[in-house]
């Protein structure tokens, strides 16, 4: 990797420098980003829609698979956009080593709990339309 | 600077308001009770301010990006470019927040 290229052997060993492939990051945030454009748009108009449907109807709408994928997809851009834009904010200002890596593996938990719970939340409704009807 | 600021902002903002979005979607699946209160809640007014805030800072944040997206390209560092990106980023956010909300109250 490039970053290890860059350091001595004695920095590498002792884990000084970079702390990661930045490009690689950097990459992602943007594909994630532009994803984002698309599905929160949708997810913003899904959303407003569901606003004004009760319970049954909801579960129609949610029925329709367009609408559980847009979802989705939107569950997992967003959830990675976020996890590695706070990423970014945990290392700027938290040096503390310990708070760091703390900070940094709730933060991973946190994105991961948030997507897999919405992506749970998403098939049950399919599924609880498909087994209402 | 300004805008730098509030696009980092705005994104913790949203990192933490997007567990109210994911919590809405777990209401519906939990039960028709349960959807009902999350329903209730985000239609009473303080529930659509805190909507309206979220989708104002969700497009700002996008507006942010996409200022980002145009230095990536190597554009708008130059002088007047810059103030423009930045006074364009609040006026997107602006701008997009109020035309999603009028539509929302017309089409719903």
């Amino acid at each position: 990797m490039i970053g290890n290229a860059m350091k001595t052997p004695l920095g590498r060993v002792k884990g000084l420098g970079s702390a990661k492939s930045g490009t690689k990051h950097f990459w992602h945030q943007r594909v994630s980003a532009l994803a984002n454009v698309f599905t929160m748009t949708g997810l913003l108009i899904v959303l407003a829609m569901l606003a004004v449907r009760d319970w049954p109807a909801a579960i129609v709408f949610f029925g329709n698979p367009v609408v559980g994928l847009l979802v989705i997809l939107a569950l997992v851009s967003t959830c990675y956009h976020m996890w590695l834009g706070m990423q970014i904010v945990v290392e700027d200002y938290i040096h503390a080593e310990g708070l760091k890596l703390a900070l940094l593996v709730a933060n991973t938990f946190y994105a991961a709990l948030l997507a897999l719970a919405g992506i749970y939340a998403v098939i049950r409704l399919g599924l609880t339309g498909l087994i209402a009807v | 600077m300004a805008m730098s600021t509030a696009h980092r902002i705005t994104g913790v903002a949203l990192y933490f308001g997007h567990a109210l979005i994911v919590g809405w979607l777990v209401a519906m699946a939990a039960s028709p009770g349960a959807y009902e209160a999350v329903r209730g809640f985000a239609l009473s007014p303080f529930g659509i301010v805190i909507l309206m805030l979220y989708s104002w800072a969700l497009f700002h944040h996008m507006g942010g990006g996409l200022r980002h997206f145009v230095w990536d390209t190597g554009r708008g560092m130059g002088h007047p470019a810059r103030d423009q990106l930045a006074w364009g980023t609040l006026a997107f956010g602006l701008v997009a927040t109020a035309l999603f909300w009028i539509v929302v109250f017309i089409a719903v």
